[in-house]
């Protein structure tokens, strides 16, 4: 594959893999006592919570409505009481954001989604059934999926997310392995909606019990592709130039070269939600890291504190350390949270626990590492110059937009410069000083 | 439990900017020893205290001018001081050397904004401030005595190949040197111009370790090498071979180590391939036609002055994007 893996992707870093949890089937998580669920956990604008404190609440209920267009449904994840309807300061979106807490008061019990049937359902009904279940993107990004199963052009190619090229974490894998028939299922759902005849699933080469197994169980319907291993193979772009050869243009969207891409584990949930009636509230998800005792891969209540997560399910962070770092995600791109009571999101597919490397920076020394790995083929040396200068006009002009912040050009970095960091800023300058426009 | 919240990624890379340099340094050590092998424990001195004193000088700049107190070494001044000391001859008076230091860390170096902010290589500015100041010193060259403690006050001058070639042409010039002689080093020279063997040594280590932006090299070397070949079919007697000039004078020193510094190089591959292009370019007509023998030294720096210009030239197409 070696030409042909220069020529659909360039650059990319790889990464220790440290997939220590790959061999670890998902456990059920015990249910949590308290859980705090966030109003927004999707991208767009947050919902509004329509339930009051004091309010009991069953598993499943709706808790806050989703609000204009680009917005999510959230779901109460636990039977129990309504403790607070509140704003609490959210160390994921650094700012305050309003939340409803609730306290579970005995086992689960279910208000599902109403009955649909999926083999007469018409499109409509079936992304109105979606937008109901509340699911996001649950790779991470956390866009409202029935937004983007209505794409605003027609595709005709479905790729399904499979690369997990963050290090650490396996719960895209472990899914794979465990749940192929019922992803099988979402791919069914899926397919009738976008109506599109052609389904790739991209898996790293370093999962190649996955490959095997999905190749072995699927046959003709998807057309398995085996990726490099090579991080950030997952990102959309990079996924659909490698297996269709067609590249996003820049401020595009992928429906603008006919493909439509969705995470594995979102697939699933859309299968849960129509088959099974279950909105989202419960994740797959990786505990890992050198920092905790007990790694793992859990299917966890959405709203589940941190703190509880550790605890309970991790036993507890490894002695000795008197500094860590917690991350919502994986080391490359995961949010690292300043309190652990900020609970599990809809997007989180790990949490990775990891003490701090040090990081020795000096001036940039021009070794052009930087640019030799960029992804998308930009000069990160410079974006985080005139960003650094405050040059938000010259630095969109050479990409800053275009960055999908992947991390590749600081993780390679012998100066240590924090390009994604100052990358990152710039943008929500740039865009604030234009008002929202790209 | 403290919880940090430094940003993303959250793992690097275990290398460093001294990484880096140790790496250079470990490069150029075989050409070292070469040197002392020819010159004698003189090149050795000048080699060590070239880096020592750029080291000493760039830390009392960081410290104590620029008020830096968490300032560490990074080695980088060394870099600078010991492909100095390798650019003069090994009679060149230590207090020489110890004034082109000062003026390669302070002056290119430190006045443009300290690592990684120079325009021009400091070295080789060091080495033409030199060459001007001091015009005696720097064109003094002493043929290799083999003697570890020898001395050079009773030691007959001699002239680089570069030098013969130009004043008494190609014939002349291999009567006194063999291509054995260019290759190993057994030539008078600055210390580290002579062996053009040991210096692709060191040069194959910063490729395995991934450390050379290796288009620069490679076009240098092709543009060098293309152009001698048609002047030696235009006149073989006064222009010589294309092996001659490749091996000659600072062609490795210059191509290997000076041209590809990082922080006076372009970002982009295309950008490096024009460079080394350019350089090629400068090299062979100030030698064929120039005052001086040699045009490395001033071939990389008129090119240092075109970096900024050529990296603006050849950005990549960016991924998403229509060529423009």
């Amino acid at each position: 594959m070696g030409m042909l893996t220069f020529k659909r992707f360039r650059g990319g870093v790889h990464p220790p893999e440290k997939k220590l949890t790959s061999s670890e089937p998902i456990k059920v998580a015990p249910l949590p006592d308290k859980v705090i669920v966030y109003m927004q956990q999707h991208a767009g604008a947050p919902a509004k919570p329509v339930v009051e404190e004091g309010q009991q609440v069953k598993t499943g209920q709706l808790v806050g409505e989703a609000q204009g267009p680009i917005s999510a449904y959230v779901h109460s994840p636990v039977t129990g009481k309504v403790i607070a309807v509140t704003k609490v300061s959210s160390s994921v979106h650094g700012t305050m954001v309003e939340a409803v807490v609730i306290e579970r008061t005995g086992e689960d019990q279910w208000e599902l989604l109403p009955k649909i049937d999926f083999e007469r359902a018409t499109k409509e009904e079936l992304i109105d059934h979606v937008r109901l279940a509340g699911i996001v993107g649950l790779g991470g990004a956390m866009f409202p999926t029935h937004v983007k199963l209505n794409p605003p052009k027609p595709v005709d190619t479905l790729i399904l997310n499979g690369a997990e090229c963050e290090p650490y974490l396996t719960i895209d894998h472990r899914i794979m392995l465990e749940k192929a028939d019922e992803i099988i299922l979402g791919v069914e759902i899926v397919k009738k909606i976008l109506n599109v005849k052609k389904v790739y699933i991209g898996i790293e080469t370093n999962k190649r019990d996955a490959i095997e197994l999905l190749t072995k169980k699927w046959k003709s319907s998807v057309e398995v592709v085996p990726l490099p291993t090579r991080y950030p193979m997952g990102a959309e772009k990079q996924l659909i130039k490698f297996i269709t050869g067609r590249e996003v243009p820049s401020g595009g969207l992928p429906a603008d070269v006919g493909v439509l891409v969705q995470n594995v584990g979102t697939v699933l949930a859309i299968k849960e939600a129509v088959i099974d009636r279950k909105p989202l509230v419960e994740r797959g998800m990786t505990l890992t890291g050198e920092g905790v005792k007990k790694r793992g891969n859990w299917w966890i209540r959405i709203g589940a504190p941190i703190s509880w997560v550790i605890e309970e399910l991790g036993g507890g962070f490894v002695d000795g350390y008197e500094e860590i770092k917690v991350l919502m995600g994986g080391p490359m791109t995961g949010i690292p949270i300043s309190s652990l009571d900020t609970p599990v999101l809809k997007g989180n597919n790990g949490i990775t626990v990891i003490p701090e490397q040090k990081r020795n920076s000096t001036n940039c020394i021009r070794c052009s590492y930087c640019v030799q790995v960029c992804p998308m083929n930009l000069q990160p040396y410079l974006l985080d110059l005139l960003a650094r200068k405050k040059k938000y006009d010259d630095a969109a002009e050479i990409g800053l937009l275009d960055c999908i912040e992947c991390g590749s050009c600081s993780y390679i970095c012998p100066a240590n410069v924090e390009h994604v960091k100052s990358i990152k800023l710039a943008k929500k300058v740039y865009r604030s000083l234009r008002g929202g426009k790209r | 439990m403290k919880l940090l919240t430094s940003p993303a990624p959250h793992i690097r890379t275990a290398d460093s900017t001294a990484d880096v340099m140790l790496d250079v340094l470990i490069a150029l050590s075989p050409a070292v020893a070469a040197a002392t092998y020819f010159f004698g424990l003189q090149a050795f001195i000048l080699s060590i205290a070239g880096m020592i004193s750029a080291e000493l000088i760039e830390f009392f700049i960081m410290r104590v001018l620029r008020k830096d107190k968490n300032f560490v070494p990074n080695g980088s001044a060394a870099v600078t001081g010991l492909l100095l000391a390798l650019n003069v001859s090994v009679a060149t008076p230590w207090w020489v050397l110890l004034i082109g230091v000062l003026f390669a860390i302070a002056i290119v170096k430190h006045a443009f904004g300290g690592l990684g902010q120079n325009i021009f290589n400091p070295a080789l500015a060091a080495r033409i401030f030199l060459l001007v100041s001091f015009p005696t010193a720097m064109t003094t060259w002493y043929p290799p005595i083999g003697k570890f403690f020898g001395t050079y006050a009773d030691i007959q001058t001699t002239a680089t190949p570069l030098a013969v070639l130009k004043l008494e042409g190609f014939n002349s010039a291999m009567q006194k040197f063999t291509y054995t002689d260019l290759l190993f080093g057994n030539i008078g020279g600055c210390i580290g111009e002579t062996s053009a063997l040991l210096l692709i040594i060191g040069f194959l280590y910063l490729v395995l370790r991934g450390r050379i932006k290796i288009v620069i090299p490679a076009t240098y070397l092709g543009t060098v090498f293309a152009i001698s070949s048609i002047m030696y079919l235009v006149n073989p007697e006064k222009f010589g071979t294309p092996l001659f000039h490749l091996l000659a004078g600072g062609m490795m020193l210059g191509a290997l180590f000076m041209a590809t510094d990082m922080v006076t190089s372009p970002m982009t591959l295309k950008g490096q391939a024009i460079f080394g292009v350019g350089c090629g370019l400068i090299t062979m007509l100030i030698r064929y036609f120039g005052g001086y023998p040699e045009g490395v030294s001033l071939s990389i720096l008129l090119m240092n002055a075109f970096v900024p210009i050529i990296d603006r030239y050849t950005q990549p197409k960016i991924f998403g994007r229509r060529k423009s």
